[in-house]
C-alpha cells in the first residue's frame, strides 16, 4: 500500500497501528458473517422441513375428490369445499370492508388532519392496534357484532372482525405510501390550481398505490392464515353446505345472502382435523395445510406482481 | 468571498430602501406594503411594495435568503399549503383590482389564475400529453379536441413541440431535463394564466438548456406577464423588462432593467451586482 511507504517513523508506527486495526476489524467481519450464514441456514433449514414434512404428508392426498367434498366422519371421504370457499368469502368480505376504510383514514391522517395532540394520540393508537393480540379481535367481534348487533356467526362478522384486524396494517402502509410522495408533485399539482380533493384523487392516491395495494394484500395473507378470532366468533366446524350463490336467476341477479349465512375457513379445518385420533385426518389437516400455504403465497405472489407492474407504468 | 456587508442590517450604515417610481406602462398587478410571516414567527418580507407590468417580464434578484422566492410564492399563495404562515398588505391583480391575499380569496381561485414552473423540473409520472392536459383538466375540461387544441399550442410556446409531436403518449420522464422543464413551462401555460411565475427555472440545468429556456421566456414574456426568480445576474438582465433587488426582505431598488444593471441608484444594489456579495 501506498501509505506504507511514508518516510518518517512515527507516520510508519501510526501505520503499523493503523493495519493491525482493519485486519482485527476484517477478522471480525468474517466471524460475524459466519455466524449470519449459520443461523439463517438453521432458520431456513427449519422452515424448510416443516413445509416439506407438510408436503410429504398433504401432497398426496390432494385432488379433484379433496377440493369438492364437504366434510365427513370418514376421512377417506372427507373433503375441503365448505373450508376454501368459507376462505375466500371472507377475504373477499375483509378486502371490501377494510380496504376502502383504511386507505380514508391513512389519507386523513397524512393529509387532512390538524397535526395537534389528538392526531398523536389517534397515531399511536393506530400503531399499538397493529400489535393487539388477534384473539382480542375476535373477543370484542363476539362481545359487539355477535351478541350486541345480534348478527349471528356470520360470514359478514367474520370479514369484519378480520378487517378490523388489518386496518392499522392498510392504515400505516397507505400514511408511508402517501409519505414517500415527493412534495415537487403534490406543489406542482396545488400550483396548477388543483383543490385538494383534485390533488388527492388524481396525483396522490395513484401515485401511492403500489403501496398501498402492497399493504392490503399482506394484511389479507395475514387474515386468511388467522384462526383465533374466528374460533372466538364461533365459527362452526362441521359445514355439510355451501351458502347461497351470490348470482340468482332471478331479479335483481345479485344476492347478498351468502354474507348472513354460517362457514368454516380452511385453518378451522385444518385444526378441527388436527386434534382428531386417527391417522387419516391427520393426513387431510396437512393437505389443508399445502392449500393455505399455497393461497397465502399465491396473494404474497401477486402482492410482488402488481408492485412491479404499477412500478413500471409509472415509470414509462 | 468578502462578505462583511452582508451580516448587517440594511438600515444600519446605509440608506434606506428606495421606494419605485410610478410606472408609465400598463400594470397587471401592484404588490402594497406586503409583509410575510412564517408559522415560526419569522418576518421573511419587510413592506415591499411593487408593481408588476403587464406583458413584460419581471425580475426578482438578490442572495440567497433575502425572501424573492418567498414574494414568488405569495403571489400565487403556496404558502397557504402549510398552516400557520401569515400575509399582510395588498396584492391587487389589475385591471379588475381583486386582492390576492384578502381573506375571502380562495388560494385555489388565485392559483387558477396564477401559473407557477418551480426550481426543478417536475412533470407528473404520466403522459407528455397528460402532463401539459393537466392543468385543463383540473378546470374541468374534457372536451378532447379542446384538449388536443390546448395542448398543441402550449407545446409550441414553450418551443418543445418539434422534440414531442411523435411521441405524446410517452412518460414525460423519458425527456432530458431540459426538456422537462419546458414540458412544465407549457403545462403552467396550457390554461393561459394571467401571470406565469417562474421560481429559478434553469437553476437545476445545464448551460445549453438554460440559453433555450431564456429565449423561450423571451419569447413568452411578450404576450404573458411573468415574473420569474433567479439568481443568475446575467439572466435577469437578458430578459427582464423591470428588475427588483431584494435583500434581507427588503425591497432595496426597482427599477428599468437596463438602470439597475448599469447605474443602480442604492449603494446596496451596487455592491451585490459587482459581485461584493450574494
Amino acid at each position: 500500500m501506498a501509505v506504507m511507504t511514508e518516510g518518517n517513523l512515527s507516520g510508519a508506527a501510526a501505520t503499523a497501528a493503523a493495519v493491525g486495526a482493519i485486519t482485527r476489524a476484517k477478522r471480525i467481519d468474517i466471524v460475524v458473517a459466519a455466524c449470519g450464514v449459520v443461523i439463517m441456514v438453521m432458520a431456513m433449514g427449519l422452515l424448510l422441513t416443516l413445509i416439506g414434512d407438510l408436503a410429504i404428508r398433504g401432497l398426496g392426498r390432494i385432488d379433484y375428490q379433496f377440493l369438492t367434498s364437504f366434510p365427513s366422519r370418514r376421512p377417506e371421504n372427507a373433503g375441503i369445499l365448505s373450508a376454501w370457499v368459507g376462505s375466500i368469502l371472507v377475504m373477499l368480505t375483509t378486502a371490501v370492508l377494510a380496504i376502502p376504510i383504511g386507505v380514508l383514514a391513512g389519507l386523513y391522517l397524512e393529509e387532512y388532519a390538524r397535526k395537534n395532540w389528538i392526531s398523536n394520540l389517534i397515531e399511536i393508537n393506530v400503531a399499538n392496534l397493529a400489535g393487539v393480540p388477534s384473539i382480542i379481535y375476535g373477543l370484542l367481534a363476539l362481545g359487539l357484532f355477535v351478541y350486541g348487533l345480534n348478527l349471528g356467526k356470520t360470514i359478514l362478522v367474520a370479514g369484519m372482525t378480520l378487517g378490523l384486524l388489518i386496518l392499522p396494517i392498510v392504515i400505516v402502509s397507505t400514511r408511508e405510501a402517501i409519505r414517500s410522495i415527493p412534495l415537487i408533485v403534490k406543489e406542482a399539482a396545488y400550483g396548477l390550481g388543483a383543490d385538494k380533493w383534485q390533488v388527492m384523487w388524481h396525483y396522490i392516491i395513484p401515485a401511492a398505490r403500489p403501496g398501498i395495494l402492497t399493504g392490503a394484500i399482506v394484511g389479507l395473507s395475514r387474515a386468511i392464515g388467522e384462526t383465533a378470532p374466528i374460533i372466538t366468533i364461533g365459527a362452526l366446524t362441521f359445514i355439510a353446505f355451501l351458502p347461497p350463490p351470490p348470482i340468482t336467476d332471478s331479479f335483481p341477479f345479485i344476492s347478498f345472502a351468502w354474507l348472513h349465512d354460517q362457514f368454516t375457513v380452511l385453518p378451522i379445518q385444518m385444526f378441527n382435523w388436527v386434534s382428531r385420533p386417527q391417522e387419516g385426518f391427520h393426513i387431510n389437516a396437512a393437505a389443508t395445510g399445502v392449500v393455505l400455504m399455497v393461497l397465502t403465497l399465491a396473494l404474497n405472489g401477486m402482492a410482488i406482481y402488481i408492485r412491479y407492474r404499477l412500478r413500471r407504468s409509472v415509470r414509462n | 468571498m468578502p462578505n462583511t456587508i452582508a451580516a448587517d442590517r440594511p438600515s444600519d450604515t446605509l440608506p434606506p430602501p428606495l421606494r419605485p417610481e410610478p410606472e408609465s406602462a400598463p400594470l397587471r398587478a401592484t404588490i402594497e406594503n406586503f409583509n410575510f410571516y412564517y408559522a415560526d414567527g419569522f418576518h421573511a418580507i419587510r413592506n415591499v411594495s411593487m408593481p408588476i407590468l403587464d406583458r413584460q417580464v419581471t425580475a426578482l434578484i438578490g442572495p440567497s435568503g433575502c425572501g424573492k422566492s418567498t414574494l414568488l410564492r405569495a403571489l400565487n399563495r403556496m404558502h397557504d399549503l402549510y398552516p400557520g404562515n401569515r400575509y399582510e398588505g395588498r396584492i391587487t391583480l389589475l385591471p379588475e383590482g381583486t386582492n390576492l391575499i384578502g381573506r375571502e380569496m380562495d388560494p385555489v381561485m388565485v392559483r387558477l389564475r396564477i401559473g407557477m414552473v418551480f426550481q426543478k423540473p417536475n412533470p407528473f409520472p404520466k403522459s407528455i400529453y397528460e402532463n401539459v392536459a393537466a392543468g385543463l383538466r383540473v378546470r374541468g375540461i374534457s372536451d378532447r379536441r379542446v384538449i388536443d387544441e390546448a395542448v398543441e399550442i402550449a407545446l409550441r410556446r414553450a418551443a418543445i413541440w418539434d422534440e414531442t409531436k411523435d411521441r405524446l403518449h410517452k412518460s414525460a420522464y423519458e425527456l432530458s431535463g431540459g426538456q422537462q422543464q419546458r414540458l412544465c413551462i407549457a403545462r403552467a401555460l396550457a390554461p393561459n394564466p394571467e401571470i406565469l411565475l417562474l421560481d429559478e427555472p434553469t437553476s437545476a440545468l445545464d448551460p445549453i438548456a438554460t440559453a433555450k429556456i431564456e429565449e423561450l421566456i423571451d419569447e413568452i414574456g411578450k404576450e404573458t406577464t411573468v415574473v420569474i426568480v433567479t439568481h443568475n445576474m446575467q439572466q435577469a438582465s437578458r430578459i427582464s423588462a423591470r428588475t427588483a433587488f431584494m435583500y434581507l426582505g427588503e425591497l432595496i431598488e426597482f427599477g428599468e432593467t437596463s438602470q439597475i444593471f448599469t447605474n443602480p441608484r442604492h449603494p446596496r444594489t451596487e455592491h451585490y451586482i459587482t459581485g461584493r456579495y450574494g
